[in-house]
């Protein structure tokens, strides 16, 4: 039973970041844009967040209340990683630039600007927060095992990109402004031509992305990596992209996608721990190649891409409609 | 005259370097900035030193103050772009097509550990001797690079499946393929100094150097150079003047006319990413067969091999002109060299790979301002000969 609590457990760890970048990846899509740059923006949201952390916990700030300095830690993320997005946007939608290239650049930079910077004032190239609190929490103590999975040893960022996936997820389908959002990822000419500015739906969907995977980066760093900011999230980005065409680029869709990738990613690094898993003896890259592996078999299996954004990745042109 | 001159400047390949040069001053001009940044609020860090940095970096080996040290860099800078040339003609070919071959890391592994599995395995005194291992070594590698380039290729084909993301399912493949498959190679192990997780240096069947390393003495530069020369100007012969690189480039520039043409579309999009994937595959081997350079294939969490993306670098800012490409990487690698230097004032390395990833950044953009340059000067002649606008596509030929 402990067993399965923990894959359970580990299962949404890895499962949150993945969802709510997949999430990312669905708003910039859905609005028209391709946002290769997932990775680049976890990892500088993430970057910016954890150097908030650094300093707050050096200064003794909110030692108090470690929840609200990682509510606070997972905004900043955020809202760098919107910042960072902007980027991409203002070199797609402005300049109608090549969004593959610029995607690919922007996740250069971000490891790039986060190795010259640890290292010139950290002397090291990876950024450690205080492990002290550790952050998970232990709200119920019981017997019942769905609330241990859910309660015991929890982190307040799956609660929070939780309810942030279930509102956002509503908003794009039934408000005005999210509807308005996907008419522009399918058919940026007739959404114009009922009044729609399809440039603003367009930044708007980029920056909720960037957004949104800024909090995946920091969510990554505290919980899976635990407090340690790198160059690199791991190739989480990439692999939330892929959910997003498993999913679909249905909200629905991701989440299932990301439960099933979050499960498979979280088995390599737990079999040490697991009884049965240690007894197969399997190397641990076997297990670090399995999802990949499954991506590309799922891909193939489901790619009636039914759901694709018509023109995503199609520079819009107000002067060519 | 003035007339030659106004033509000269309206060349494509002169707004091609043009805008190249204007993506390389934007991006130093950031990497100034972070200097700057970096200077001022460090402890006791003045402008100065961002100065000193920006001059460090642009004199690339030169920064050296010893001369002997700077012939070695220099031959340094040569050995380490062969394969950032390789990979560069990689993504360059893809490109052409259509297709962005993101996956070039990956392949560049598979490379890796074809080419060093035989190199290392295989005795130089068997019967095919030391340079025919070494090509042996070479041609396995470059086939399973091109063996991991057909893996995207096929599924982009027949499934339509978008080639970046397989590409970087691959490419995780590959890396956690390579260090499964080495950790069993207990055999050709590193065993100096009991660190762990490295192979053993090539020592006997590396790529001839031809008295290169006599010129730049102590460096670890060999005949790789004159190999990835040679490969530039075979990729920029058959894109440019055979059939065979124009159905490349005509499916590249639009899928269903080609198809409507007559053109096998799904034969050209799995040969060109199967040439890409050689070509990376071969940029490996010809940088693992050196006798300098011993290959860590420990990488689980250690992500996937720059050279891979930095080809992405080096080929955008030739505009995935394989000559160019030559160039550009030799740049990047003068870049970097300088950015080695950088330690001597409080910055490192990363600076020059900041540089090279906004100056990719740049060209996303550098793209559409070339077009816009061109079309420019089209209607300009337009107006002058009263002629009527031809469509872009008649111009290639």
């Amino acid at each position: 039973m402990s067993n399965f609590i923990l894959i359970c457990q580990k299962t949404i760890i890895y499962a949150i970041p993945l969802l709510i970048v997949a999430l990312a990846g669905v708003f910039a899509e859905r609005s028209g844009i391709i946002n290769l740059a997932l990775e680049g923006e976890m990892i500088f949201g993430a970057f910016v967040g954890a150097l908030f952390v650094y300093y707050a916990q050096a200064g003794g700030w909110f030692l108090e209340n470690q929840q609200l300095l990682f509510i606070i830690a997972l905004l900043i993320s955020g809202i760098f990683g919107a910042l960072f997005s902007l980027l991409l946007s203002f070199g797609a939608i402005k300049f109608k630039a090549d969004q593959t290239i610029v995607g690919t650049a922007l996740n250069m930079i971000a490891p790039a600007a986060f190795l010259t910077i640890t290292l010139a004032f950290f002397n090291q190239e990876k950024l450690v927060m205080n492990p002290m609190p550790l952050y998970s929490l232990n709200l119920i103590t019981s017997d019942n095992p769905i609330l241990q999975i859910l309660f015991n040893k929890a982190y307040i960022s799956t609660f929070i990109c939780i309810i942030l996936y279930v509102l956002l997820s509503i908003w794009l389908y039934k408000s005005k402004v999210g509807t308005h959002m996907r008419a522009c990822g399918e058919h940026p000419q007739a959404a114009s031509s009922v009044g729609i500015n399809v440039y603003a739906m367009r930044y708007l969907g980029t920056t909720i992305s960037g957004f949104l995977a800024g909090v995946g980066g920091y969510t990554y760093i505290a919980t899976v990596a635990a407090g340690t900011a790198e160059s690199s999230v791991g190739g989480m980005g990439f692999l939330a992209l892929a959910i997003m065409i498993f999913g679909n680029w249905d909200p629905k869709g991701i989440a299932m996608g990301s439960l099933l990738f979050g499960f498979l990613k979280c088995i390599g690094p737990i079999a040490n721990q697991v009884e049965f898993l240690k007894k197969l003896n399997i190397d641990i890259y076997v297990y670090n190649i399995i999802p990949y592996l499954i991506v590309i078999v799922v891909l193939i299996l489901f790619r009636k891409k039914s759901g694709c954004p018509k023109a995503e990745g199609q520079p819009y042109d107000q002067s060519q409609r | 005259m003035k007339e030659k001159l106004y033509d000269l400047l309206h060349l494509e390949a002169t707004k091609t370097i043009i805008s190249s040069l204007i993506s390389i001053a934007i991006g130093v001009l950031f990497g100034f900035i972070i200097m700057v940044g970096i200077a001022l609020t460090s402890d006791g860090g003045t402008i100065s030193d961002a100065f000193k940095g920006l001059t460090i970096l642009l004199q690339g080996p030169f920064s050296s103050t010893v001369q002997k040290y700077v012939l070695t860099s220099t031959g340094d800078v040569i050995f380490y772009a062969v394969p950032l040339i390789f990979t560069g003609l990689s993504v360059s070919i893809a490109y052409k097509t259509g297709l962005f071959n993101i996956g070039a890391p990956g392949q560049y592994v598979m490379g890796t550990i074809g080419s060093l599995l035989v190199a290392l395995y295989l005795h130089s005194s068997s019967a095919i001797g030391q340079f025919g291992i070494w090509l042996l070594a070479v041609l396995t590698g470059t086939l399973l690079g091109a063996l991991w380039g057909v893996i995207p290729g096929v599924l982009k084909a027949f499934f339509d499946i978008n080639e970046v993301i397989i590409c970087i399912m691959t490419n995780w493949i590959a890396a956690n393929l390579s260090s499964w498959i080495f950790k069993y190679t207990t055999a050709i192990q590193s065993t100096e100094n009991t660190k762990g997780g490295f192979l053993m240096k090539p020592l006997e069947n590396y790529t001839p150097r031809l008295g290169l390393d006599k010129l730049f003495p102590g460096s670890y530069i060999d005949s790789g150079i004159f190999i990835a020369i040679i490969v530039a100007i075979i990729i920029y012969i058959i894109l440019n003047k055979t059939t065979f690189g124009f159905e490349l480039k005509a499916c590249g520039s639009n899928k269903n006319a080609a198809k409507y043409a007559g053109l096998n579309e799904k034969r050209n999009i799995i040969i060109s990413i199967a040439i890409a994937g050689a070509l990376a595959g071969m940029g490996a081997s010809l940088y693992y067969l050196n006798s300098g350079i011993e290959y860590k294939f420990i990488s689980q969490y250690a992500g996937l091999p720059a050279y891979g993306f930095n080809g992405i670098a080096s080929a955008f800012l030739a505009n995935c002109n394989p000559i160019g490409v030559v160039f550009s990487s030799l740049f990047i690698r003068y870049l970097s060299k300088g950015g080695e230097y950088l330690v001597k004032v409080k910055f490192n390395r990363y600076v020059a790979d900041f540089i090279v990833s906004v100056i990719i950044y740049m060209a996303g953009f550098t793209r559409i301002i070339r077009e816009k340059m061109l079309k420019d000067r089209k209607r300009e002649r337009n107006k002058q000969t009263g002629e009527e606008l031809k469509p872009e596509g008649g111009k290639k030929a």
